[in-house]
């Protein structure tokens, strides 16, 4: 096993971030229809899951990145 | 029907989960140094990567997709597949067999059979499983663009073109270490984009005390309906599901098949890589509520007149893959399509990763290095890993224009994994089980039992004989018969295994230490905490599959 191994980031680390992304871009786009209403019907749309959706992705991708941020073995 | 509009946010999520897959194979490529970290990613995985890797190796579009599918034909009875259709064989593995599996010198499924019986063997199941594994790749890449044309209304070839190019990219600089890393991002991008549909669904339908009240009762009930095959949708009675299902096709898939087994592989030690599957029966289990779930409220909706549910005809049949898709269609607001879209294609990529990082292993390990060229160094077999990747995508894409050229080809998977799979596990498990299983008794057995197993499917199909002719009680269906004939296989390879080595030469004891029971050598350390032991967290599953059992009988 190389040095190079073991110094690098746990794999959660970028899974929370690529998590962190997604969510912020979901996040966004529930904001942005909240204000340009969508041309097409979507059931229940009235829940907003696009915002709360993205908050879990955020809050879940920020947990795992904080806790995995030590470089470790894989 | 319209297509699913993408908004600029969806293409952005699509984009950054395609541009983290290529990074990933770039960036790992300066780990790759070895053959063991390419072909078994370095074998330093603990047992929760291995174990997601596990579960997201299974988690294939196909599966997926399908599933759901059969949620909305037969309702809650398809849990079966995801209950005793997986449990019993995943925690089988995790517990009794993986311990002769994973050994240093064992890197394949066709390398234990050439540990504990001999060369030929090996290459026997070699061959056959990279035939399958090319098939299944071509399939799925198929079904990939399939879904992409149907619901997104993208160009075939350019789907088929560059869904392979991303996978073959990635695969061929890093090997199972991006497949495993790429394998657990997807595993989360899945669940980010599927968990929602069942919860909107419920909501949707009034909650869930209202939800599926209106169902009748065939379509909410495991067990119940099973005494007699013509009680359910899917004409299967108990027997057929608990030997049929249960055995015959999933120890079958879940106990031999390499391309799940090579995720446990990776694992850093023997405890770890028992504890892989385990861990993934906990998701199984949990999978198989958001996707036959998903499946349920399609059905639920269809039968409401007032919801304006409708699934898609395809040859004026109704098709119920379309039910994941069309869901998204219905809940998700712009992001989330991305995030659904992105989930889907995630699930092809898997599969079809899967299917590659299995296939150039078992090429390099088990057929070139085994027949072709024996003396070699470890960075010519990672390049020969690296060729074979990509000669194995271009297969697939020939097979997926096969597929195309001839749909019904994807009705075949499930009855060519079992002419390999099922006669595969009978002579593995009897060779773990008992040392004087012959080294010619298991070859014949393999060998006879695939081809009993494909001719009982020819003469099926060509309709020879009725599938109640292989069945025990004369009535069976289809799917049934399917289930009956890898149990015929897999009894079949056993019975001729068994009576060819009592005729045959046996392996010298001292050559099986570590790959037969009684013979084996102490792998794990005894004074590991109970919260840490393999049996422990396979008895909580154990329960969890006894109680659901009972509740949703």
């Amino acid at each position: 096993m190389s040095e190079d191994v073991l110094q690098m980031k746990p794999i959660w680390y970028f899974v929370g971030l690529i998590l962190i992304i997604i969510g912020v871009i979901v996040l966004l786009a529930g904001l942005y229809y909240l204000f340009e209403p969508i041309n097409f019907h979507i059931e229940l749309s009235g829940l907003h899951t696009s915002i709360w959706w993205g908050v879990v992705l955020i809050i879940g991708g920020c947990l795992l990145s904080f806790l995995n941020r030590k470089p470790r073995d894989l | 029907m319209h297509t699913i509009s993408m908004t600029v946010f969806d293409w952005a999520i699509l984009m950054v989960y395609l541009g983290f897959v290529v990074w990933v194979g770039f960036f790992l490529k300066k780990f790759t140094k070895t053959d063991d970290d390419y072909f078994l990613a370095g074998r330093r995985n603990s047992a929760f990567v291995a174990g997601i890797a596990f579960m997201s190796a299974n988690m294939g579009a196909l599966e997926v997709v399908g599933y759901a599918g059969q949620g909305a034909e037969y309702g809650l009875f398809a849990m079966h597949f995801y209950l005793i259709g997986a449990i019993p064989a995943i925690l089988f593995l995790g517990i009794f067999m993986m311990p002769f599996y994973y050994s240093g010198r064992i890197k394949s499924t066709p390398g234990y059979l050439k540990e504990r019986y001999d060369e030929k063997t090996r290459v026997l199941n070699a061959v056959s499983f990279s035939i399958m594994t090319v098939l299944s790749s071509g399939i799925s890449l198929y079904a990939l663009a399939l879904v992409l044309k149907t619901f997104l209304g993208w160009n075939w070839d350019l789907s088929i073109w560059l869904s392979a190019g991303f996978v073959a990219l990635y695969i061929t600089l890093s090997g199972l270490l991006s497949a495993i890393f790429t394998e657990v991002i997807q595993f989360f991008l899945i669940w980010g984009g599927i968990l929602l549909l069942p919860i909107l669904g419920i909501v949707d339908l009034g909650g869930p005390t209202k939800a599926f009240e209106n169902l009748p009762h065939v379509y909410t009930s495991l067990w119940s309906i099973t005494s007699s095959a013509s009680d359910n949708p899917m004409k299967l009675g108990w027997p057929a599901l608990i030997f049929g299902l249960g055995f015959g096709i999933s120890f079958g898939y879940w106990t031999t098949d390499f391309l799940i087994i090579q995720r446990a592989f990776s694992a850093k030690d023997v405890r770890s890589a028992r504890m892989a599957p385990i861990i993934s029966s906990y998701f199984k289990i949990l999978l198989g509520f958001v996707v036959v779930g998903s499946g349920m409220v399609g059905l639920a909706l269809m039968r409401n007149p007032h919801s304006g549910f409708e699934l898609l005809h395809t040859g004026g049949k109704i098709n119920y893959d379309s039910v994941i898709p069309l869901l998204m269609m219905r809940y998700f607001p712009p992001g989330l399509i991305g995030v659904g879209v992105t989930a889907l294609v995630a699930m092809f990529m898997a599969g079809q990763a899967g299917n590659m990082s299995a296939f150039n292993t078992v090429w390099t390990y088990d057929i070139y290095h085994a027949v072709i060229n024996k003396k070699t160094s470890q960075a010519h077999l990672i390049w020969v890993g690296r060729v074979a990747t990509v000669a194995g995508i271009l297969l697939s894409i020939i097979g997926a224009y096969w597929a195309k050229s001839m749909p019904t080809i994807i009705d075949y998977l499930q009855a060519i994994a079992s002419w390999i799979l099922a006669p595969a596990v009978a002579v593995i498990l009897l060779g773990m089980l008992i040392k004087w299983i012959s080294p010619d008794g298991a070859f014949w057995g393999m060998l006879i039992g695939t081809l009993v197993s494909f001719a009982m499917f020819m003469a099926l199909q060509l309709g020879w004989i009725t599938p109640g002719a292989i069945a025990p009680g004369g009535e069976a269906s289809a799917m049934a018969a399917n289930f009956w004939r890898a149990l015929w296989a897999w009894l079949i390879s056993s019975g001729i295994a068994v009576g060819v080595s009592f005729f045959t030469e046996k392996r010298p004891e001292a050559e099986l230490v570590g790959l037969v029971r009684g013979l084996s050598k102490k792998m794990e350390s005894s004074d590991v905490p109970l919260h840490k032991k393999p049996i422990f967290w396979a008895s909580i599953t154990l329960i969890i599959f006894v109680v659901l059992n009972i509740v949703l009988w």
